[in-house]
């Protein structure tokens, strides 16, 4: 019973805006996305100006190349994260629908195409598996999709063992890495765009994107608004499913190999992608455009220090970093602001 | 009733003396005066929101009042926090203890004082002897060596009162103890409590069972919208007495609903039961009438709401919407059906405070604002602004968040965040909850106007004026059960009081 709550927390009083000097300082610490976009800025400037080859179209191609999987994943991502949940399992996804591909493609007989279609609907399951845990249990889906990180990993090992596939028809192989002609734009960034367009569009102008800003807030009080919070969630988790089915026959085709380890630790990535571009690992908080550019912001990274002949794990480190960074720093800003908006508060009371 | 009553002359062990408390524009407490002797049991009554529970808290040391004294065997007494209260030799005992439950009962009676041998390890074996020896001081048996897990609430309150006089309490508040126990479970409570008393602590005990009152108790004070009313020997004490310095007050016509046709039947509840919670609830609704729901807190009043909303699963019964069954468990079939439900916690369940209040305003809105699927063209903006505007809703900007406004004008936005869906039954769950006079007024005037067009409006409310003031019929929930209809003729303060506690009938 809400025995305690007989009455409610004084009223906030809504203050007048403060003096120009905190007025700004709250504007600038507020700039998050501005920040991660100069960040970008200084980042590529620096880089095309100290790293060798880093400037160079052939390098911009593989750059691209390198982030259309962590876009792709990052897209339902952010909307899972949204609503204050996570799906960890997304790279060990990408591995097993890589494995069942190269494992249909080699004993199945099967089109290639329709094998495509089968492993996307595979991912669609496997996310379904997570969702399901999710929502019909009431687990958490930190503790599920660490367990099912595991799970499918070991399964993709199960598919093909450490055997890798590699005789996809070239035709295919090339198809994925070819350039818009005369660009150093790989063509399927056409696709990756046009789904983060129908994200962007879904999570900030449609009812069921102000559904999920809701329930990540306080989903008691989107559940007495009407929103289905379980079902939302369960199809997040399948969407988020389907994706990795795409990165999985992406990742097959691009490497011409369908092996168990493919994409490991990617999940890392797409997290600290996701975080860096402002979303709020607590849910409720967070825009698209904001994530594409920390997915941009870490990917130019990445590739700088890569071609900079910086060690594989020195690169974890760096991800490492960051994801620590984009969680502690905005809940810092946010603490200063609270700080600052108290204060501003006091002043009419004393005066 | 009450046997040999210890002596009120002697000098009090706790005193509060003009006690004041505020939150924000609502005064909980006002001036009380309470004065606890050596040996005494002393009930302490009033209806919800009468000021109890924020005494209880003054106590515990959770609040600091904002004027008066307080004195503990005649030296000033002051609390910055529970372990003051703690120190000072004032227990508190919950409704609903908070054990550890994974710890055992021993654990958790010397939780952070564990006996400790050699390299600060606990020593169990002493430390369950010592819990031992209290549980013999109170005559019961419960297992020192067991997990709290699995204890009956009554068990649960025992482990908590031994925890209490392990720390030397003088002062057990215990606020409404009772509610979840069986006959039995009282009687040993009370046998606890008794022995306590014949020790020379004091007992402060909060109940809504006067039975329970007049047979523990020897004397009784009475709060009353946060002011002292009287404290009396409990053997002088009628009931009724009682109950008419709970609600003697005056009935002004403050909130007046206006007389408005009454059409057909829009919301109807058949049978509705949830096990343990509510039982067999039937009523109707009917067009431009206000049914109030009342009750005590806790009878069960919200939870049938929200049942009816389809936020709660229910085990039996039906829900209709001018005559056709709401599915269970649905809340978005229940709006689709016509229905809005203000919720009790604005902070918890009818807000998302940390959304602008256009959003907070079109969230129940959000689809039938949507053109092909899609919100844009600023058509929140429009809606937003023009029920804002409505109800008078005063915020610096529609997306400034809506944590920033004050209590009054957040309920303004959970009543607009309804009406724009523009429904045919508006349930409302402690309508003024915490808002001040001017909205209050407002918020009455704007529930008369919406009967007046023709909606069905079910209103559960604590506040008696409030009920008497707005509803055509009342229906009075005790424990779980409708247990009284009154028409607005019939129904009058001591009416609803004695059906509320559970007198029923003899009123």
């Amino acid at each position: 019973m809400a025995h305690d709550s007989l009455y409610a927390a004084p009223p906030t009083v809504e203050a007048e805006p403060g003096a120009g000097r905190l007025a700004t300082l709250r504007g600038l610490l507020g700039s998050w996305d501005a920040a991660v976009v100069a960040a970008l800025v200084v980042v590529v400037l620096v880089a095309g100006l100290t790293v060798e080859n880093f400037a160079t179209g052939r390098n911009a191609q593989f750059l691209l190349l390198d982030l259309v999987p962590l876009a792709l994943i990052a897209l339902p991502m952010t909307l899972i994260v949204i609503t204050g949940e996570i799906d960890l399992s997304v790279a060990s996804m990408v591995g097993l629908c890589s494995t069942l591909m190269g494992q249909l493609w080699l004993s199945s007989g099967l089109s290639l195409e329709l094998i495509c279609v089968l492993v996307v609907l595979l991912g669609a399951v496997l996310g379904a598996v997570n969702g399901l845990f999710v929502t019909g249990f009431g687990l958490p889906s930190l503790a599920v999709t660490i367990g099912t990180l595991a799970l499918y990993r070991g399964l993709s090992f199960v598919v093909l063992g450490d055997q890798a596939v590699a005789d996809f028809p070239a035709d295919w192989t090339a198809a994925v890495v070819r350039n818009i002609p005369g660009t150093s734009i790989p063509v399927v960034l056409v696709p990756l765009l046009l789904l983060a367009l129908v994200f962007g569009v879904v999570l900030h102008a449609t009812p069921a994107g102000r559904a999920l800003y809701a329930m990540g807030n306080n989903d008691q009080a989107a559940t007495f608004t009407g929103v289905s919070v379980a079902r939302t969630k369960f199809w997040l988790f399948v969407v988020s499913g389907a994706v990795c089915g795409l990165v999985g026959i992406f990742w097959t085709l691009r490497y011409a190999s369908a092996r168990g380890d493919n994409a490991t630790g990617l999940e890392l990535t797409v997290v600290t992608a996701v975080l860096l571009g402002g979303v709020s690992i607590f849910g409720g908080r967070g825009a698209l455009l904001g994530v594409l550019a920390g997915v941009l912001l870490l990917g130019v990274l990445r590739n700088a220090l890569q071609l900079a002949d910086v060690d594989a794990n020195a690169l974890t480190i760096v991800t490492g970093t960051l994801l620590i960074a984009s969680v502690v720093l905005p809940n810092a800003v946010a603490d200063i602001r609270a700080r600052l908006h108290r204060r501003r508060q006091r002043q009419p009371v004393a005066s | 009733m009450t046997a040999d009553a210890p002596g009120t002359d002697g000098a009090p062990l706790l005193v509060l003396d003009g006690v004041t408390k505020s939150f924000g524009a609502v005064a909980a407490l006002r001036g009380v005066h309470l004065a606890l002797h050596p040996g005494e049991a002393h009930a302490l009554v009033g209806e919800n929101g009468a000021g109890k529970s924020t005494l209880v808290k003054i106590l515990a040391g959770a609040h600091p009042p904002d004027s008066g004294e307080m004195t503990l065997d005649g030296q000033p007494l002051r609390l910055r926090g529970p372990a003051d209260a703690r120190a000072a030799g004032i227990a508190v005992i919950y409704q609903e203890p908070t054990l550890f439950p994974d710890l055992s009962v021993a654990e958790n009676i010397f939780m952070g004082r564990q006996p400790l041998r050699g390299l600060r390890r606990i020593d169990s074996a002493a430390m369950n002897r010592d819990a031992e020896r209290l549980f013999q001081r109170l005559g019961v048996r419960i297992d020192p060596a067991r997990p709290a897990r699995g204890l009956s609430i009554a068990d649960q309150q025992l482990v908590e009162i031994a925890k209490a006089i392990s720390f030397d309490a003088r002062v057990l508040v215990m606020d409404e103890p009772t509610a979840a126990l069986s006959g039995v479970e009282v009687e040993r409570l009370f046998a606890v409590a008794r022995s306590l008393c014949e020790r020379g602590a004091a007992v402060l005990f909060i109940s809504h069972r006067f039975d329970e009152v007049f047979d523990l108790c020897h004397r009784v004070t009475v709060l009353r919208d946060g002011a002292w009313v009287s404290s009396d020997p409990a053997a002088d004490l009628p009931i009724d007495e009682v109950v008419r310095r709970m609600v003697g007050r005056d009935v002004s016509s403050l909130y007046p609903k206006q007389a408005a046709e009454l059409r057909d039947t829009l919301l109807e509840v058949r049978g509705l039961t949830r096990a343990g919670v509510f039982t067999d609830v039937s009523f109707s609704v009917r067009g431009g009438e206000i049914v109030a729901l009342a009750g005590l807190v806790g009878a069960g009043r919200s939870e049938v709401a929200r049942a009816v909303f389809g936020v709660d699963r229910y085990d039996a019964g039906e829900v209709l919407v001018a005559g056709r069954a709401v599915p269970a468990g649905r809340p978005g079939r229940a709006i689709a059906a016509g229905m809005a439900l203000v919720p009790e916690d604005r902070r918890q369940q009818g807000l998302v405070m940390e959304l602008s209040v256009e959003r907070n305003a079109t969230l129940a809105r959000r689809r039938a604002l949507s053109r092909l699927g899609l919100l844009l063209g600023g058509a929140e903006r429009a809606e937003a602004r023009n029920w804002t505007r409505r109800l008078q809703v005063k915020a610096a900007r529609l997306g400034a968040p809506v944590a920033t406004l004050s209590g009054g004008n957040q309920q303004k936005v959970v009543l607009a965040k309804w009406l724009a869906t523009e429904p045919r039954i508006l349930i409302i769950d402690e309508p003024t909850r915490g808002i001040d006079v001017g909205t209050k007024a407002e918020v009455h005037r704007l529930l008369s106007e919406l009967a007046g067009e023709g909606l069905a409006i079910l209103m559960i409310s604590s506040e008696l004026p409030e009920v008497l003031g707005m509803a055509d019929r009342v229906l009075v929930m005790h424990e779980g059960r409708l247990v009284r209809e009154l028409s607005r003729a019939e129904a009058d303060e001591t009416s609803i009081m004695y059906a509320a506690t559970g007198q029923g009938v003899t009123a």
